[in-house]
């Protein structure tokens, strides 16, 4: 009889959920399996993830979803047509361009300086931090002074000026963002770092003779990795906002680039009469800051029991 | 009381406000190096990104003697730590330069400004306030029921939205279709030239001077603008409440409240909301900043004459003196209204002060 349970093949739940992991690989997929399943109970943060792989979706194939060009319109024959009109799902803007192959084609944009801020500003944040909370003493204090001098700034403001002295154009948007954006990470990684700095596995590899660079990137690292991957995604809806921001002032993409709060800028002209030009990338931009919340929540929720809950 | 306690007594006293004293020196520190790396980031920003300010100002085909005479004039010929000295210095006195766009001094703008955004944000905040803290009660007592699914809801569209789109839309609808608000701007031009104010905070000034027409006026025109700023501060308000206020009553003095038989509103606004209160004046005060800052989007869609519009004003028109004026302004409100909240919580609450 016990022979008869014990002879039967794992199902693959068993395998994964195993307490007894016979490797590694086995040990990591139990773990991300046991987080995903946190995570989809969770149904907002499941909605959030499919908004941005739906996100993702719309701007790998733009070329082939957009019905229309989104830079050239048809001036003579489709401006300001209301939504519903043949051929234009969400009517058309002034210069008789198809607001739906605008909205695809921006989605990439938005897409674009989402990713370069997080690459920019995460790894820098992730550096700083990590490093002043393993090495200490006055280069932590240093670090950390700098940090929350840049903490204190008003954010938007800053972007501005920065823009404003840069001139406007959706790179210099971008590294406006990312050079006002990356204290908070520098904060956790520090935090994060303080935790794990002290503990018996550290000290196993300072044992073995690694170098403080190796223990910091090799070993320091990944241990703040969970954390600041929760707090970039909620930042993300901050930093798609503030690049609508400085797009809707002027600042950010230049035209005929479809880029959301430009769109909104140009629309705003019409708001009274055609108020579709300016309505519809705004509710783009919700839709997808919504997603990157509900994304954000729902991983912090599963990936950091400790703060859920509250 | 004998000798050796004396003794002991005035020692412990002595240590108590010795560190007083540093608890003080430190913070200076913070506030001082906080402000010189505002100063600094300013000072980058205009100095050392633009190619040639010279150029800025003489255009690419002035002669290069004149150069050369503006160059010095301007002080770019002196070493960048000197003229970031001189920098420092001008603008610890309030002297930001000259605005190319108004030829007056930034400074006098801004204080001809600023008011108006105070004003907005200031209305905002507590409208923020007094709908958001009830919001973040309510969640948190009926943790998990619809009431606090849909306070959730609220707070995640505040956090998502565009601030200036949802002003425009309001406009469309509050003020084109309803007519419930005024027009863009912040008084009728009836009133423009027969309202003198006083302090430059129209509605209080409209108040001092029982001008009750002028009033009403002003209040048509601020509400909207203030009640989108007060939704976004709500979203943060409720959301950071409905947090204190779960943790607090997780803690056991709620239990013994309970035990002594205590009603429940009493053990929700007196005993729970009372602890919850102390990081929660930390939390407005943050979102009172957050707003003097979201004032820049809002104003311009809302044509309101403040900071935030004469910054954005001002950018289209390249005048840098004035943007960064404006800049280290909200800069130095915001990094003020921090730390002051940071000094508010240590005081507030009895266990962060030092013994």
């Amino acid at each position: 009889m016990s022979l008869a349970t014990e002879t039967r093949p794992l199902t693959r739940r068993e395998w994964l959920l195993s307490d007894r992991p016979q490797s590694r690989l086995q040990a990591r997929l139990g773990r991300a399996y046991m987080t995903w399943r946190r995570f989809s109970a969770n149904r907002l943060a499941v909605v959030g993830l499919l908004i941005l792989l739906g996100l993702c979706f719309v701007a790998a194939f733009a070329d082939l979803l957009a019905p229309h060009s989104p830079v050239i319109g048809n001036l003579a024959g489709a401006r300001l047509l209301p939504p519903g009109s043949e051929g234009y799902l969400l009517g058309t803007d002034d210069q008789g361009r198809d607001i739906l192959s605008r909205l695809i084609h921006g989605s990439r944009l938005t897409l674009a300086v989402v990713v370069l801020v997080a690459i920019i500003a995460a790894p820098v944040g992730l550096i700083v931090g990590a490093v002043a909370g393993y090495a200490g003493g006055w280069i932590d204090a240093i670090l950390m002074r700098v940090t929350d001098i840049f903490l204190a700034f008003p954010k938007l403001v800053l972007a501005l000026a920065f823009v404003a002295a840069l001139g406007p154009g959706i790179e210099n948007a971008v590294i406006a963002i990312a050079i006002t954006s990356w204290p908070p990470y520098a904060r956790i990684a520090r935090a994060e770092t303080l935790t794990v700095r002290n503990s018996d596995y550290i000290a196993a590899v300072r044992l073995m003779g690694a170098s403080p660079a190796r223990i910091v990137f090799r070993h320091v690292v990944p241990m703040c990795m969970s954390s600041l991957i929760v707090r970039v995604t909620l930042d993300m809806a901050g930093i798609i906002l503030t690049a609508a921001g400085l797009g809707f002032l002027g600042l950010g993409a230049q035209p005929p680039l479809p880029e959301w709060g430009a769109m909104i800028a140009s629309g705003r002209r019409f708001i009274l009469d055609q108020w579709w030009v300016a309505t519809m990338p705004g509710i783009a931009i919700l839709i997808v800051s919504l997603g990157f919340n509900l994304l954000g929540d729902g991983l912090r929720d599963a990936l950091d029991p400790r703060e859920s809950g509250q | 009381m004998s000798m050796s306690d004396t003794v002991r007594m005035s020692g412990r006293r002595r240590a108590r406000s010795r560190k007083a004293i540093a608890a003080v020196l430190q913070f200076l520190v913070v506030v001082a190096t906080t402000y010189l790396g505002l100063l600094a980031v300013t000072f980058f920003i205009g100095r050392v990104i633009p190619i040639d300010p010279v150029l800025a100002v003489l255009g690419d085909r002035a002669p290069q003697h004149v150069v050369e005479r503006t160059r010095e004039a301007m002080g770019l010929n002196l070493p960048l730590y000197q003229q970031f000295f001189i920098y420092c210095q001008q603008a610890l006195s309030g002297d930001f330069g000259t605005s190319v766009l108004t030829t007056n001094p930034v400074m006098t703008d801004i204080r001809r400004v600023f008011p108006a955004t105070i004003e907005l944000a200031t209305l905002g905040t507590v409208i923020g306030a007094l709908i958001g803290v009830p919001l973040g009660v309510l969640a948190a007592v009926k943790r998990g029921s619809i009431a606090d699914q849909i306070v959730r809801v609220i707070g995640l569209v505040g956090y998502s939205v565009p601030i200036f789109w949802l002003a425009l839309l309001a406009l469309l609808v509050f003020y084109a279709r309803l007519r419930w608000v005024a027009y863009p701007g912040r008084i009728d031009i009836v009133y423009e030239y027969t309202f003198s104010p006083i302090t430059g905070f129209y509605l209080v000034d409209a108040l001092w001077q029982r001008q009750w027409d002028v009033f009403r006026d002003v209040f048509r025109h601020i509400i909207l603008p203030a009640s989108l700023l007060g939704y976004f501060s709500l979203a943060y308000i409720s959301r950071m409440t409905r947090s204190f206020m779960l943790n607090e009553l997780q803690q056991e003095y709620i239990v013994a409240a309970r035990a002594k038989g205590l009603s429940e509103a009493r053990i929700i606004w007196a005993h729970a909301l009372r602890n919850a209160a102390v990081p929660l004046v930390t939390v407005i005060a943050l979102s009172y900043a957050g707003l003097l800052e979201g004032s820049v989007l809002t104003e311009t869609v809302f044509a309101w004459p403040g900071l935030g519009l004469y910054i954005t004003n001002s950018l289209q028109n390249a005048d840098m003196n004035a943007v960064l004026g404006g800049t280290i302004i909200i800069g130095s409100v915001f990094i003020g209204i921090n730390l002051l909240s940071d000094l508010l919580y240590r005081t507030l609450d009895p266990r962060t002060r030092a013994r």
